[in-house]
Order: structure tokens, then C-alpha cells, then sequence
């Protein structure tokens, strides 16, 4: 018998794998064939897609880009046996790009059947959840505290901390609530999870719950991600059925639950309090901080909300311990990230790493620069309301602090190129643009800023481009910037101001560096 | 309205179907959009009776939600992702292309029986661009790769795939 492995990741399935897989059993059995058809997750090297693998003596033997057409080419071709084939890339453990990588909370992704509680336990799962029963809670939270894991989705509060204020927090129902509301452009680590390693996620939620005494956790889901949803649901039934879930987690005293809220398509409910709004059913208007969420969230108790990578990290440092995660990395940016090539990118994918590579490494090392063959120019890390890093700052390493000291953010590790064809100028219109369409209304920095600001982008871009409309433009950023409630106001000025810095000429202006003065 | 007001459900039956006891507005709206492809706006009445809130926090909650749509969707709704990653791969262009070649506006509603709509990230930013046509998902999608899609989309629906005024 031979073992097949086609991705039912959403990525693989929007370029047809559910074709490939029918395709291939159909040819099988034409031949009569003994085939085992798996559909695993993706591994992903996104680029690959739909990255067919096939079990051999050698390793697991890929390959890549396959069409339904030409199934049964593959077949002639030697295909069951890993036979050679211009679409044959070897075995794909070795390959670079995934060889290099130092994979830790995506160490199953692609390997294993998404649903199958066999594969994951057989793959290392469960071995935190076991650990952190085993644990005290106080001295769960100052593991994971010197595990110096921060929140991944962006804000990167230390996850520790967090946990430990809400197990402090007397309440008679406490929460673990899990933002997947991957709203952000270039970013799919999250989604990558849901779809190809959903159970190190309820893991971690389980262990939170334990940690902290919530006994109800939620995973809020974007609407756009169908498929997640699905898969998530599909597996919090297993993990029930497993015994991980329900009233006695691993046969222990405490008990567990936990449902999937979908979402309806409004990005500010990517933020924390504006998501506790949703999840209560109401609009994603933004909450005032304090109180914070760990003291009063969801429905006014105690919360845990991580986004889900956080919560997906937390198993392996259990199982491992904090000292094997936090050797990884650099500076007070601890462990790995998992980097996400996006945009216009030859090779585009999931690159988990320590903290302290740098764009220049992951773009040409690993990228192999642009899809369009054309010089990178730009390249804007952390989602919409980060900053667009022009060459000059390419070797900075991928660090909290690093990026900071240039106004710019890691965010989630989400990584968008743009090559020499770009208008920065239409993209800084386009994220006051988004804020506009975005905003929930609440603070008149962002309601009104965002708006202002797409016209007087639209003014200097029309040649206007006298020094009156630039300080004003900049006056505005800076009242969004110190005036918002929150990031999407406060920070839709980083990715405008730092094409303006850097990218002067898209506006019309000269490369002269006068213009910060004015 | 009128047309589609005779084939939905009436809504004092949506609300029995759907209003389940702990489920939040937000699950039940889902719940009805999934049914009937929309949420009619005589529903608000009677949901907001069924949950003790006022019409107008149940008619906020469906207006300031993207997701949710107080019409009949069109036979064919096409949603192209517009944000960043896409747009460095020539979604721009793609949008164009595909509102020449369907004789629709994007976020204008439905004259025809196709609609386009924006949407910003679908989670396919390393296959960019990205779109879904009927709930499909579509990743590296060229002009070409569109007409094709859009065209068995069409049939599937039984849609007419030009701008023609539908009767």
C-alpha cells in the first residue's frame, strides 16, 4: 500500500487539491492500485501548492503544483514509487526552505492529518496539557513568563503576565477567549493553524484554562475563513470524544469547554475589546482601557484573550519547558516567529525562525525575491497599520525592540513585497482609505482623521504638494497618532508617514530629506 | 424586495427557527443569513422582541457588520480581495478587468444578476490575488483564469453572465 498525502488546506484547496485528490483516487483505482489517500496539512511552502507528497523508503517524496489534468501522467511517471518527474522536488524534508526553518509551534504542520487525535498525539501532542496538570498554576505562570513567550498578534505583551493577572482574579466564571480574527493583509499563520494543526491550539487554550481557573473558552473566527471554522469545529468534537475536552480534562478535576464565534467581516474586531463586543453579539465598537480585559472582559469577568499563535506556542513550552524556548531568539524577543512571505514573493510561505533574522535573509534566502522578477522596493511588515521598510532598512533583525527604535513593527510577522512598480503614494491613500472603511466610529481621531487624510493624500498626489498640505498631512497622523482609542486610528499613520519619509518621489515630491523638518 | 419577500420565510417563523436559547444576536443572524442568503429587514421586529432589545441595537448590530446583507444576494457574487498583499500582484488592474468584463461596478449593489464586492484579506496573501466566487475560493487568479471561473460559475447558477437587465 502506498500513502498519499494532498493538502485540504484552504490555501491548496483554492488551487484545486480537492480535484488533484479525486483525480488521483479515481486513477488508482483504474489501475488498481493500493492507494491510502491522506489529506495532511499544509507544510506551508505555499508556492508548492497543491504540493502533492508520496511515503517512500527515502522520505516523503513531493510534487509540486499539480494539476488534476495531468494526474495521470504523474501515474506513468512512476508517481507511487517517487519516480522522476519535472514536478518531482524530492524529499521534501530536505528541502532548504523548510530544512532552515526552526519550527517549534508549527512542528506538525503538514505532517499530520489536521483531525486525526492519533497523529497528534503520536507527533509530540497532549505532552504539555499532561505537564501543566501536573503543575501548580502559580508556578505555570512564571514558567511562561520566563519562557519570555509575547503576545503574537501583534502587541506583543508578555503572555505570562496576562495569565497570572487573571488567575489572580477573583470571579466565579472566568474566560479564555482566542483572537482569530486574522483580519491583516499578508498574514496566515494564524489560518494555518486552524486548518492544518487545529489541536495545538485547543491545547493551549485547555492549558490556559487550567492555568488560570476558566473553565469557557471561545475561538472568534473572521467570516472569512470558512474553512477554518469547519476544521475547528470538526475538532473540538474530537478532542471531546478524546476525553481533552469537557468536565474532566484527561480524566483531572477540571473541566474545559469550548465553541467557535464566527465573526462578520469588520477588521477593527481584531482588536481585543472591540472582539469582547462581538463575542457578547453587539456591534465591534471599542472598549476604554482600563479595566483591561484580564480583569474585566468578556461579559465583565476575568479574561485570558491571546491571539492564536500565542495560545498554539504555549503547548511546546510546556512540554519542553521555558528555558528550551526561550534559548531561541534575541534581546528580549524571545523564541521563534512564525514569518509569513506575502504579496509579490517568488516563494511565498510560512517561515517559522528565531527572532533576529532579517528581511534581507527571508526575502532573497528564502523568498527568492520578487514573483514579478523585478527589484523589491518596499516592504511592509506587520499587517496594514505597520510601517513600509524601504532597502536601507532590510538588515535591521526582526526584533521587538529593533524595530521599535525606527518606528517600525514585527506586528505578527507578516511580511507584504512590493517590487519597483509600486506606488507608495496609492498604498498610503489605501490604508486611510481602509481606516475610513474600518473604523467603528467611536473616537473622532480615527471616524474623521481617516477620511481627511484620503483627501489630502488625494490633493498632494494631484500636485498640491506645497509644504502647507504636507504639515498638515502630518498634523493629522500626529493627532491620530496620540488621539485614538486604539490601533486602528493610532497606528494607520505608520504605514502613510514611512512611504512619506521614504518613498518622497510617489508623492511628487523631491527625495530631499527637508520635508521632515517642515 | 417585494419579489424575494414571497419566497422567504415569513419572519415570525425565521425568529422560531433560529432564536435558540444562549445564542448570541450575532449566531442568530448567521443563522439566518446561512438559510435565506440574507437577513430581511421585517425580521428586526420580531428578533428584537424575542431577545429584549431594542430594534435599533438589532438593527446596528446587521448595519455595522460587513458580513451581513438586508438584500437578496445576486446569483453570482464575486469578492476580490483588494488589500495590500493582492494588491501588490495587480489586483487593481484585475478589478478593472473584471467589472469591463462583467459590466458591474464593485460595492454597488446588483442591477444584474452578478455582484462584485470588495473584500480585504482572505488569507491567501502568499497566492495573491485572491477571490471567492459563491463561497469558492480562488488563489493566483490571472484574467483569464476569472473568465473561466466566472462562466462556470454563471452556468452553475443558472445567471446570465453579461450586464443585461434581468426581467
Amino acid at each position: 500500500m502506498t500513502r498519499i498525502y494532498v493538502p485540504c488546506d484552504s490555501a491548496a484547496l483554492a488551487l484545486g487539491a480537492d480535484e488533484v485528490a479525486s483525480a488521483i483516487a479515481a486513477e488508482a483505482a483504474k489501475r488498481g492500485a493500493d492507494v491510502q489517500l491522506v489529506r495532511n496539512g499544509s507544510r506551508g511552502l505555499l508556492w508548492l501548492e497543491p504540493l502533492v507528497e508520496v511515503e517512500t523508503a527515502e522520505g516523503r517524496i513531493g510534487y509540486s503544483n499539480v494539476d488534476a489534468d495531468e494526474i495521470g501522467a504523474l501515474f506513468d511517471a512512476g508517481l507511487l514509487s517517487g519516480g522522476a518527474h519535472e514536478k518531482n522536488v524530492g524529499v521534501v524534508d530536505e528541502l532548504p526552505y523548510l530544512k532552515k526553518q526552526q519550527r517549534l509551534t508549527f512542528a506538525r504542520i503538514g505532517i499530520t492529518d489536521p483531525l486525526s487525535t492519533d497523529d497528534y498525539v503520536a507527533n509530540g501532542g497532549i505532552e504539555g496539557l499532561r505537564r501543566a496538570l501536573e503543575t501548580n498554576g502559580d508556578a505555570a505562570c512564571e514558567a511562561l513568563i520566563e519562557s519570555g513567550l509575547r503576545g503574537r498578534g501583534g502587541a506583543a505583551f508578555p503572555a505570562g503576565i496576562k495569565w497570572r493577572t487573571v488567575r489572580g482574579a477573583l470571579a466565579d466564571q472566568k474566560y479564555i477567549v482566542c483572537n482569530a480574527d486574522e483580519g491583516d493583509s499578508g498574514t496566515f499563520s494564524d489560518r494555518l493553524v486552524m486548518e492544518s494543526d487545529p489541536y495545538v491550539l485547543i491545547e493551549g487554550m485547555i492549558i490556559a484554562g487550567i492555568v488560570t481557573g476558566a473553565t469557557k473558552g471561545y475561538i472568534y473566527v473572521r467570516s472569512e475563513y470558512p474553512h477554518s471554522i469547519t476544521t475547528l469545529n470538526r475538532a473540538i468534537d474530537r478532542a471531546r470524544e478524546a476525553g481533552w475536552l469537557g468536565a474532566s480534562v484527561l480524566g483531572s478535576a477540571h473541566a474545559f469547554e469550548l465553541e467557535v464565534a464566527k465573526g462578520a467581516g469588520a477588521y477593527v474586531c481584531g482588536e481585543e475589546t472591540a472582539l469582547l463586543e462581538s463575542l457578547e453579539g453587539k456591534r465591534g465598537i471599542v472598549r476604554a482601557k482600563p479595566p483591561v480585559p484580564a480583569l474585566v472582559g468578556l461579559f465583565g469577568k476575568p479574561t485570558v484573550i491571546n491571539n492564536v499563535i500565542t495560545l498554539a506556542t504555549v503547548p511546546i513550552i510546556f512540554a519542553k519547558g521555558a528555558a528550551f524556548y526561550r534559548d531561541f531568539g534575541m534581546g528580549r524577543s524571545r523564541g521563534t516567529l512564525p514569518f509569513q512571505l506575502a504579496g509579490n514573493v517568488k516563494h511565498g510561505g510560512l517561515v517559522e525562525l528565531a527572532f533576529g533574522v532579517t528581511l534581507r535573509e527571508l526575502i532573497y534566502e528564502y523568498g527568492g525575491g520578487t514573483a514579478s522578477g523585478r527589484p523589491a522596493r518596499a516592504v511592509q511588515v506587520g499587517g496594514p497599520l505597520g510601517t513600509y521598510l524601504p532597502e536601507s532598512q532590510w538588515d535591521i533583525p526582526l526584533d521587538y525592540e529593533a524595530y521599535a527604535a525606527v518606528g517600525a513593527v514585527v506586528g505578527h510577522g507578516g511580511l507584504v513585497i512590493h517590487d519597483d512598480t509600486s506606488n507608495l503614494a496609492d498604498l498610503a491613500q489605501y490604508a486611510m482609505h481602509f481606516c475610513a472603511l474600518e473604523s467603528c466610529g467611536k473616537c473622532t481621531p480615527c471616524r474623521i482623521g481617516s477620511t481627511r487624510g484620503v483627501e489630502v493624500i488625494e490633493k498632494i498626489r494631484a500636485g498640491d504638494t506645497s509644504p502647507k498640505q504636507i504639515t498638515l498631512l502630518r498634523d493629522l497622523c500626529d493627532t491620530m497618532v496620540s488621539g485614538s482609542l486604539c490601533a486602528m486610528g493610532g497606528m494607520t499613520p505608520y504605514p502613510v508617514l514611512s512611504a512619506l519619509e521614504h518613498f518622497p518621489e510617489d508623492f511628487g515630491l523631491s527625495k530631499a530629506p527637508s520635508q521632515k523638518a517642515a | 424586495m417585494t419579489q424575494t419577500q414571497l419566497v422567504a420565510p415569513a419572519p415570525q417563523e425565521l425568529v422560531r427557527r433560529h432564536v435558540t436559547p444562549g445564542a448570541s444576536l450575532m449566531a442568530i443572524l448567521h443563522a439566518i443569513q446561512d438559510d435565506v442568503g440574507y437577513v430581511p429587514p421585517a425580521v428586526v421586529a420580531p428578533l428584537a422582541e424575542a431577545l429584549s432589545l431594542s430594534r435599533a441595537e438589532v438593527h446596528g448590530v446587521i448595519t455595522y457588520y460587513h458580513h451581513f446583507r438586508s438584500e437578496p444576494p445576486a446569483r453570482v457574487t464575486v469578492q476580490l480581495c483588494r488589500a495590500e498583499a493582492c494588491r501588490s500582484m495587480g489586483t487593481e488592474a484585475l478589478a478593472q478587468h473584471i467589472e469591463a468584463h462583467t459590466g458591474c461596478q464593485f460595492d454597488n449593489g446588483h442591477q444584474t444578476e452578478t455582484e462584485l464586492e470588495s473584500v480585504y484579506c482572505l488569507g491567501q496573501c502568499a497566492l495573491s490575488p485572491s477571490m471567492m466566487i459563491n463561497g469558492e475560493l480562488y488563489a493566483k487568479v490571472t484574467p483569464q483564469k476569472f473568465e473561466r471561473l466566472y462562466a462556470a460559475a454563471c452556468e452553475k447558477a443558472g445567471a446570465k453572465a453579461n450586464s443585461e437587465e434581468t426581467a
